[in-house]
């Protein structure tokens, strides 16, 4: 099995420690992964923006960089939810069927494609799971609060067996952080609005560290949460997953 | 003004927005402990998805039962194909009734008709009798919620609206004491009215009768007291059957306000002797909506306003930012449809966190929606300059790997090395009340190169 590994664009630039974390838990993992270089982003900001046709070039460098992979994994829900939902603007030749296909969320890939839930790691704090929209209720990484399944959690699962972590119960289970790509700036104000309550559904509940497995959210939050000096940090899910502590 | 600038407006208030933001989350977990009563509310919803998708492609037979039927019961039915055929046959009804006085239970399509204001304008008196319609028709606004249309004023403003108009005592914001004041006011125009007027909730082919649901029960006492009942409808609230309403009504209430279901739900079928009914079906754009493809599934909307209450932008914007008759996700897909330019600013109104449409009783696609008309907005309505530039430059770094690593590299060096003062200058909406990343030394692409290079 062949892995190629998706690092989106803002955690190559601004998150490396993210992408670094990912590929090794999956090199512990035992999985032969790759990183094709040339990659740049999957055109989600520009789909959300409403200008999905300037995507398109976007979305061929992303097949061309992972058709010859098995499975193409990336440490990001909302970035492979784009590549799976909406690259129907491209032709759709059998290279980007596969990729569509293939693409996989970390957590998802790690629990449904490997079968693992213990990694062995140990991390000793209060956690608070930020469950980001677009994997929630776009790739349906868990049960969703608004509708009548029963429940699950691929993120949870993982959580449960990292050593010394205590996963803290939050008061509103999966409201969205107010992110949205583009949104956080156009709609600034109910942006950090919504972000300032999440947090504080955090704080009420004795989080120390916000998880998740979408590293936008968490810069939005932690963009709040550096700026109003709050005791609270937020760490990518992969970067538990590493922790040997 | 757009949906982001009222939106800021409202936001001044952080208390309002936190109190707004509770009631209406308080309603969203009322309607998922109901939901959770229900044995296979999934497949309810699927249900009624599916009711809703085969009216919308057999409405044209449908339509014509329905007003066979209703002929049959003695109904007088018209047809209107925009607001001002609407408003004309009911101004005809009460001038040729010689009616004065008219009582209104809620109806989200007169609103749309802008009825009350043509009326006033004929020299009629029309009272809004719902509670919450009538605080906002005296406060001369508009509903903020289409089951809530008042929710956005706390009950000391409604104190405050009521001394005013009423000659209340001031009360503290006591709500019996202020319903029963409305209510004593309200029976008189109750028993003095010429005309009722009422909307209908679900419309029956089968039968030709239909249903009106309302709490207070003012529907029935606007209709029974008065000798005509002109009963507005949008093409859309037809069902087939009326066992169908075993699904949509077990789905309605639970999805508006968390009961099992309203107080009333007061089935119409013939008038009562010495009275008369009359139907209007109205078009108004929906057959142009049900030409939309991609957009035909927003006519399932059975207006529960589900999507409002579990909207965290109408939460914290309130529903006067969206400046629509249906605000919320739902009108954000609909108003569209109306009035591209006008509207243009409400899809992106949204995260797209896709918790509309997992709650939408009749299964609308509603996140989906958003992201299809932000895409025809950007190629048929002006957009800001520098936002179309920067996105569409953006494009073009994003499809050329090299481009892409340089446009990189520079930012972190920007972000880096700029002083505070620049970065965080007023061109930056970010960097208004967040900060932005603090830049590592360098990115995963060359750590990768020097690490892990096969």
């Amino acid at each position: 099995m062949r892995v190629g590994l998706f690092i989106p664009c803002y955690i190559n630039q601004l998150y490396p420690q993210v992408g670094i974390a990912t590929l090794e838990v999956l090199e512990k993992l035992g999985v032969d992964v790759y990183y094709p270089s040339g990659q740049t982003c999957c055109g989600q900001p520009l789909g959300n923006s409403g200008y999905e046709e300037d995507a398109k070039g976007a979305c061929q460098v992303f097949v061309e960089n992972f058709k010859e992979y098995d499975y193409i994994v990336g440490p990001s829900g909302s970035c492979i939810y784009h590549v799976k939902k909406h690259f129907d603007i491209i032709e759709q030749t059998p290279d980007v069927i596969n990729v569509r296909n293939n693409a996989f969320e970390l957590c998802e890939f790690i629990v449904k494609i490997l079968g693992i839930t213990d990694l062995g790691a140990s991390f000793p704090y209060k956690v608070g799971l930020h469950k980001s929209c677009h994997g929630l209720r776009g790739l349906h990484l868990g049960s969703c609060s608004e509708r009548m399944d029963a429940h699950y959690s691929t993120e949870e699962d993982l959580l449960a067996h990292v050593q010394g972590l205590e996963l803290m119960s939050l008061t509103r289970k999966d409201e969205c952080c107010g992110f949205g790509g583009t949104f956080a700036v156009f709609e600034e104000a109910i942006s950090v609005k919504m972000g300032k309550d999440r947090i504080q559904d955090h704080l009420n509940n004795d989080v120390e560290v916000i998880t998740g497995a979408d590293h936008s959210c968490l810069m939005h939050l932690e963009g709040l949460i550096n700026r109003n000096k709050q005791p609270i940090r937020v760490m990518h899910i992969a970067e538990i997953l590493n922790s040997s502590i | 003004m757009n949906h982001a600038q009222k939106a800021e407006i409202f936001n001044k208030n952080e208390a309002k927005v936190n109190w707004h933001d509770k009631a209406l989350w308080y309603v969203r977990e009322k309607r998922d402990n109901a939901a959770h009563g229900v044995k296979g509310w999934e497949q309810l919803r699927d249900l009624a998805s599916g009711v809703k998708a085969h009216v919308l492609s057999n409405l044209d037979e449908l339509l014509i039962e329905f007003e066979t039927n209703a002929q049959k019961n003695g109904i007088t039915v018209h047809w209107a194909s925009n607001a001002e055929e609407h408003n004309k046959i009911i101004n005809k009804i009460l001038t040729e009734k010689n009616a004065k006085k008219v009582v209104k239970s809620k109806s989200m399509l007169t609103e749309e008709c802008h009825l009350n204001p043509y009326l006033e304008s004929k020299g009629f008196e029309v009272v809004d009798t719902d509670l919450g319609e009538y605080i906002v028709q005296i406060a001369k606004e508009t509903p903020s919620h289409i089951v809530l249309p008042a929710i956005h004023k706390t009950k000391e403003e409604v104190d405050t609206l009521f001394q005013e108009h009423l000659g209340t005592k001031p009360s503290d914001g006591n709500p019996e004491y202020l319903t029963n004041e409305a209510r004593k006011h309200l029976r008189t125009k109750f028993l003095t009215a010429d005309v009722a007027i009422t909307g209908v909730n679900f419309a029956i082919a089968e039968t030709g009768g239909f249903v009106v649901c309302t709490n207070e029960g003012n529907a029935d006492m606007g209709a029974h007291l008065a000798k005509t009942h002109i009963a507005c409808m949008g093409i859309e609230k037809l069902i087939p059957k009326e066992a169908h309403l075993g699904i949509f009504l077990r789905l309605l209430a639970r999805s508006a306000t968390g009961q099992p279901i309203t107080t009333y739900s007061s089935h119409f079928n013939k008038p009562t002797e010495g009275s008369e009914m009359h139907i209007v079906i109205v078009d108004n754009g929906r057959t142009e909506q049900l030409s939309r493809e991609d957009f035909r599934s927003s006519l399932h909307c059975i207006r529960c306003g589900a999507c409002m209450n579990t909207c965290p932008i109408y939460r914290r914007s309130g529903g006067h930012s969206y400046d629509a008759t249906i605000p919320g996700p739902i009108g954000s897909i609909l108003s569209p449809g109306k009035d591209l330019t006008k509207h243009s600013s409400l899809p992106f109104a949204s995260t797209l966190c896709g918790s509309c449409s997992n709650v939408c009783p009749v299964k609308i696609n509603i996140h989906e929606q958003l992201y299809k008309w932000r895409q025809i907005i950007t190629k048929d309505v002006e957009q800001p300059v520098v936002k179309k530039t920067i996105l569409k430059m953006t494009g073009k770094v994003f499809s050329k790997p090299k481009f892409y690593g340089l446009a990189g590299r520079s930012v972190r060096f920007m972000l880096k090395y700029a002083p505070r003062f620049l970065v965080y200058s007023k061109l930056n909406a970010w960097g208004k009340a967040r900060e932005l990343p603090q830049i590592k030394n360098g990115n995963f692409d060359q750590w990768y190169k020097e690490k892990r290079s096969k």
